[in-house]
């Protein structure tokens, strides 16, 4: 019998998957089984299938992604904290003619930067927004987010999310696709091959109807934050599934009238 | 061809803009400055020159606006008053520390807190020492004229650009409310997007091509040797402002014995009490500074040589005194005089302080 060497098996023609070139080859600095990763790797495959590089610029924003620019071969501003919606008002108004989005955590777009995420949607600025709703501040240490589910513990509520005294979690994705400014609103996750899946073609739509002066679209992806979380990667993929899901259902929120 | 028109300060800042080939204005309205963004709303240069003007939902999302827009090479800019001013502080901090272009104007008022709409000094501190956090610097014009709010747009965009660094033109409600006749500066194109691709492409956000790498605008260093020389490469911008960018007037100061120092509209009524004083036979000088930072540290302390003491005027508590007394080192008496909340010190109670704290002193 003869033997397959490795030869045999890495050959151009036996290619089936590889990492878009639009990633920068470096390591990310994103934990071991994070979803910010997956986001950035589904958001690069998307610009590079469009074939969008030099009409693209991105808006990273003050979190985990904060990092974003230095992972996304394209041109990037890095926002303060909560403001990346502002940034990319004045990109999109200033240069109607590139792609144009801002890629933010739950505590971003919905505690600090609340009110630029909602006056940008509601005067239909042309842009997307990325929303990585991990329910947790990730970067500082896992305190509690506007997202964050009753009864979940985080280190700023150590036993817990209490609704009496802490609020119940903001579901601004609900919120916002109420607003006539926004076109496209969806929720997604990166967590499964068919997740990746959906995500990258809400990812495509969004660029392709804020493109299309629409509106805001804005892709919610439900993410774990294994550290913030203390849980094992499987385990906080689990854990999603059960916990946030039920109170974050996936699918499209909104969709443009013509579909 | 000269234009002349009677104008509010706060309407020629905002024509002079349009005519600078400014390429977006974000404001959000607060007395005593909302003509600006009324004048370009009414004016709608988007339809003429491209401009953008857009009314923003808070000052802080406009200054970001401005962030957002200089990343791109843009010529942006935004006003306000101080309560909204400081609200800018984060914005304007992030562009000294992504070093990016641009004018922030401040019709300043009388505070602290929501204060009063009649105009103040009392933001000089905020202006010139940083505002916001960190090490930085602005370059700071104080227009006394409606021509200077309209002269000192163009000259701000090109003082902004050379040094990428963010400009503030710190003015008050008295400048801003007065008509005066302007000649307006004459039209210059927006630039294309050519223009800013050859000018700035070596930094600016206009869209990663094959030909170049990408670029990136972030005021974020985490390794500390990387961030202090970092910082020391903005040292040397404020080092070379201090060297060449210095602009100040004097008037009537050649054979003067005893100085007056104001800014802004204050240095307007200070030539009044100078030809009041000189006509009681005192011989008095003005040195009114142009650039609040960088100082015109030099010259004061040149006159300190000169006259027997100085006396500084202001609409605040006494601010810029302490540059002052800096540039002096001691050589001559420099006393303050100032009126605040509001309130505008008039030519006499002015000579009265000068004679009572200088001359009597
Ligand atoms: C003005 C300001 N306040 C607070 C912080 C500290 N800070 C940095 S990231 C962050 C929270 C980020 O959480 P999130 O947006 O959910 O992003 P994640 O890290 O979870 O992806 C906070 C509070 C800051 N950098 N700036
Ligand atoms: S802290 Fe959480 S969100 Fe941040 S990289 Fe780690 S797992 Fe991801
Ligand atoms: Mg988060």
């Amino acid at each position: 019998m003869a033997v397959i060497t490795r030869e045999d098996i890495i050959k151009p023609e036996n290619l089936v998957y590889k990492r878009t070139s639009l990633l920068v080859d470096c390591a990310l600095s994103y934990c071991p089984g994070c979803g910010h990763g997956t986001a950035h790797r589904m958001l690069m495959e998307v610009i590079e299938e469009m074939g969008i590089q030099s009409k693209t610029i991105g808006v990273a924003p003050v979190g985990c992604s904060v990092l974003a620019y230095e992972f996304l071969d394209i041109d990037v501003q890095q926002a303060a904290h909560g403001r990346a919606p502002a940034l990319a008002t004045a990109i999109k108004r200033l240069m109607p003619e590139k792609y144009v989005f801002t890629y933010q955590g739950d505590g971003d777009l919905a505690a600090i930067g609340t009110a630029e995420t909602i006056h940008a949607c509601n005067r239909g600025e042309n842009f997307v927004i990325i929303f990585i709703n991990n329910g947790i501040y990730g970067m500082t240490g896992g305190q509690m987010a506007p997202t964050t589910l009753p009864h979940m513990r985080a280190s700023t509520c150590p036993y817990g999310r209490d609704t009496e005294t802490m609020g119940n979690p903001l579901k601004i994705t609900e919120l916002v696709a109420t607003l006539p400014g926004t076109c496209y609103v969806t929720r997604q996750a990166v967590h499964t091959p068919g997740n990746v899946r959906k995500t990258k073609k809400a990812l495509r739509k969004a660029f392709e109807y804020s493109y299309a002066k629409k509106g805001v679209s804005l892709v919610e992806i439900v993410s774990n934050c294994n550290s913030g979380w203390k849980m094992t990667p499987v385990q906080s993929n689990k854990w999603m599934e059960e916990n946030m899901f039920p109170y974050y259902p996936l699918g499209d929120i909104k969709v443009p009238a013509a579909e | 061809m000269k234009e002349l028109r009677l104008m509010k300060g706060n309407e020629a800042i905002a024509e002079a803009a349009i005519r600078a080939g400014a390429d977006g204005y974000f404001g959000y309205p607060i007395t005593p400055q909302s003509e600006i963004l009324e004048y370009l709303m009414a004016e709608k240069p988007y339809e003429t020159t491209g401009m953008v003007v857009l009314q923003a939902e808070s000052e802080v999302a406009a200054i970001n606006m401005v962030y957002g827009g200089a990343s791109c090479g843009k010529k942006c800019w935004t006003s306000s008053s101080s309560p909204g001013i400081s609200l800018k502080q984060e914005g304007i901090s992030y562009m000294a520390g992504s070093e990016l272009p641009g004018i922030i104007v401040n019709v300043v008022r009388g505070g602290p807190g929501l204060g009063t709409i009649q105009p103040s000094q009392a933001d000089y501190f905020q202006a010139t020492k940083g505002g916001g956090h960190g090490d930085y610097r602005l370059l700071v014009l104080a227009p006394a004229s409606v021509q200077e709010m309209a002269d000192f747009i163009p000259l701000g965009f090109d003082l902004a650009f050379k040094y990428r660094n963010p400009v503030m033109i710190l003015t008050d409600g008295v400048i801003g409310q007065m008509m005066e006749k302007v000649e307006l500066p004459e039209f210059t194109p927006r630039w294309t997007e050519e223009e800013i691709v050859k000018m700035s492409g070596d930094w600016a956000t206009t869209g990663k091509t094959p030909d170049r790498e990408r670029n990136i605008i972030s005021s974020l260093i985490l390794d500390s040797a990387k961030q202090e020389k970092h910082v020391k490469k903005l040292e040397l911008k404020y080092k070379a402002m201090e060297a060449d960018e210095v602009r100040y007037e004097t008037f009537q100061c050649e054979d003067a014995e005893y100085l007056l120092v104001a800014f802004g509209s204050t240095a307007r009524i200070c030539q009044k009490s100078v030809d009041i004083a000189r006509a009681k036979g005192i011989k008095v000088g003005l040195l009114r500074p142009i650039t609040l930072y960088p100082f015109p540290t030099i010259p004061i302390h040149e006159l300190a040589s000169q006259v027997k003491g100085m006396l500084v005027v202001e609409m605040n508590l006494g601010q810029m005194v302490e540059d002052v007394r800096l540039a002096v080192n001691g050589k001559v008496q420099v006393e303050h005089f100032g009126r605040c909340g509001g309130m505008i010190p008039n030519p006499d109670e002015i000579v009265k302080n000068l004679v009572s704290k200088i001359i009597g002193g």
